[in-house]
Parts: structure tokens; C-alpha cells; sequence
């Protein structure tokens, strides 16, 4: 759901990254803090347990800049990947314009991410919305690892409407900006069809 | 899509925030500002510049969503108000007509019996508002908004904002 504010000229719109946890979620948004500009980004906040596992969310708003004289700003959450946090993961969902599925590419994980996407879609259409409509992005991340599935394995098991899929290395950066960009467009697009 | 784009033009936004204001100067606040239940900031008056009120925004959101999500679980609806007492500041935090959430950062210079007691009667105006701007944000955007300026949006102006 799109916050469009007329008085202040400024379009808001909500990104979530969802997955299994340890998948990268976080490390995407990382990144992302890390390479963009001071005056484009705001404060990352990680609500996180001592061990650096996500607790509640992750959330980063960036500035990208004037369209249509409108200041088109993004804020991007990460949900806690793992299992016992579900009721964490619906609250962040709320509201929600687009979403980065971040898949994990180790086969010892495909279970974990099938099981997280089941939850994501379970999820999504508790909060009224649906998968095969909302703007959705696939991220097939930690590619470097020796254990990686085949990238066709994985799309074969994962792709559920023909969504862009991207190979990552988040902890490099690798494919991050594309997956993000990619689904910010997404959502513009959307909202050029107002709907 | 499950409901619609929150849309807030001009007069609501000037209407919310003389509310906002006088609200503030009634309760010897230092800032009051107006949250989407999303976590987007629709308004704020006050000492601004010291605090993050973007950051704000969202952690106030996620504060009531799992404050809600705590209320069902013990069979509650919700609960309306949360308050933070800290050495210095305090937070009030309370839900506007089920929607938006309203923060009011006050120190010793007020009380949480006046804050309470002012933000009652600003929590009844907003709600007004805030039915005005729902009941717009959900007509068609081409009718409230004298014609939608992001149906005009190309592909060049999308890759324009990625081009470093």
C-alpha cells in the first residue's frame, strides 16, 4: 500500500525481504546501506538478538530521488527467517508493495526455502494480497558455495509465475542493486496503474 | 490489493497538523507527530531536528503491531495506549480511529495525566480527518486528485532514478 503524500510531494512504498533464515536477507540490506550515498539513505535499524540472528526486522529507507517532481522514497524490511517467528513476519508483511523472495542456494536449504515460500504466500493472502499479482522478485543468493544447486534446479522448484529471478552474492554485493532496482520498478510500475 | 493507496493531500494534511500543533502546545509537548499503522510518517510538529522521525515512524509501527498481536493473544481487541516512561522523555503512543497511530514525546514539563487527557480530545478531530482522507484515498485517484500525475510515469523516468 502506497503512501502518496500531496502536501509534501512524496511517494512511499514498501519493500520486504522474505525467506528462510540465514538466506541473506540482512546482508542484502547491508549492502545496500553500505554503498549508497549519506544523502540517500536514513538510519539502518536492526531490531536483532546478541547473536546477530534478525529478531523482528530490519529496516532501511532510501531516498531515490525526484519523479514526476514527487520524491520517491523506499523503505525495505527484512522478516526474521527463522520458523518460530511467524507472527513477527505477518506484521511486516502489512502494508507491503513489493517483495524479494531471498532463496538460499546450499541443497541442504531447498527445503527451508520451499517451506519459507509456502509461508510467504500463506501469509500474503491472510493480509489480502496474493503472490501471482504482487510485484515479486526471486533472489537465488550465496552462489559462490561449493554446494550451490544448479540455478535451473532451483528455478525449477522455485519460479511460481515467471517472476525475474537474479544470482546473488550478497555478502560481495553480487546481484543486489539488480534485485533491488528490479523490484522498486516493479512497484512504480504498479502504481502507475493506479490501481 | 487489499485496500488502497493512503492518499493525503493538501487540506488534510494542513488540517491534521494545526490539530497536531495546538495539541502539542496544549500538552507542553516537545514533538507530536501522526504515524501510519504501516510505519509512514503522515505529519510531525516539534523539535524535529534532534530525532530520526523516519526510523521513528517505523519502530512506533512495529511497537503497536506486536503490542496489537499481544492484546489478541490474551483475548484482548487491542490496547489504545502505550507509554514509555524514561529518565528524561516519555512516550505516549496511542491508535487514531483503528488506522494511524499518534506519538507524543513530553518531558517534565508536562504530565502524562494532561497528555492523556489532550490527546482524547485531538485523538476525536483527527479521527475526523482521518475519515476524510480514507474516504478520498479510496475514490478513484484521477477524481481527488485533478488527474493522477504517476500515470504519466515512463521507463525513462523509472531508470532516471537508477542511474548512478
Amino acid at each position: 500500500m502506497t503512501f502518496i503524500n500531496y502536501a509534501a510531494r512524496e511517494i512511499n512504498c514498501k519493500i520486504v525481504y522474505y525467506g528462510p533464515g540465514l538466506g541473506g536477507k540482512t546482508t542484502n540490506i547491508k549492502f545496500v546501506y553500505e554503498k549508497t550515498n549519506p544523502t540517500a539513505k536514513g538510519k539502518l535499524i536492526s531490531l536483532a538478538t546478541e547473536t546477530d540472528r534478525t529478531l523482528f526486522f530490519d529496516f532501511l529507507p532510501l531516498d531515490l530521488g525526484e519523479i514526476r517532481g514527487f520524491r520517491t522514497r523506499f523503505h525495505l524490511y527484512t522478516v526474521p527467517g527463522q520458523v518460530f517467528y511467524d507472527a513477527s513476519r505477518k506484521l511486516i508483511l502489512k502494508g507491503v508493495d513489493g517483495v524479494v523472495f531471498v532463496a538460499d542456494s546450499q541443497a541442504a536449504r531447498m527445503e527451508a526455502n520451499l517451506e519459507s515460500l509456502r509461508n510467504l504466500d500463506l501469509n500474503l493472502k491472510e493480509q489480502g494480497y496474493d503472490l501471482r499479482t504482487i510485484p515479486y522478485v526471486l533472489q537465488l543468493n550465496k552462489r559462490d558455495l561449493p554446494s550451490a544447486l544448479p540455478v535451473e534446479e532451483m528455478k525449477r522448484q522455485l519460479v511460481r509465475k515467471g517472476e525475474p529471478v537474479f544470482e546473488a552474492v550478497a555478502s560481495k554485493g553480487t546481484g543486489v542493486f539488480e534485485t533491488l532496482k528490479t523490484i522498486a520498478k516493479m512497484v512504480l510500475l504498479e502504481l502507475r496503474k493506479g490501481r | 490489493m487489499p485496500g488502497n493507496d493512503l492518499v493525503l493531500h493538501e487540506e488534510e494534511f494542513i488540517r491534521i497538523r494545526d490539530v497536531l500543533s495546538r495539541l502539542r502546545g496544549e500538552c507542553n509537548a516537545k514533538i507530536v507527530f501522526l504515524v501510519d499503522k504501516n510505519g509512514q510518517q503522515i505529519a510531525a510538529i516539534g523539535e524535529l531536528a534532534s530525532i530520526d522521525t523516519t526510523a521513528l515512524a517505523s519502530l512506533a509501527a512495529g511497537n503497536v503491531a506486536a503490542t496489537d498481536s499481544l492484546a489478541r493473544l490474551i483475548g484482548e481487541k487491542e490496547f489504545s495506549v502505550l507509554f514509555h516512561e524514561g529518565e528524561r522523555d516519555n512516550l505516549h503512543i496511542s491508535v487514531v480511529g483503528g488506522r494511524v497511530i499518534l506519538v507524543v514525546i513530553f518531558d517534565e514539563r508536562s504530565s502524562l495525566g494532561l497528555v492523556r487527557l489532550r490527546v482524547k480530545k485531538g485523538s476525536n478531530e483527527l479521527a475526523v480527518i482521518l475519515d476524510v482522507m480514507l474516504k478520498k484515498s479510496a475514490a478513484p485517484r484521477k477524481a481527488a486528485a485533478g488527474g493522477s500525475p504517476f500515470a504519466e510515469i515512463t521507463d525513462e523516468d523509472i531508470d532516471k532514478l537508477f542511474s548512478d
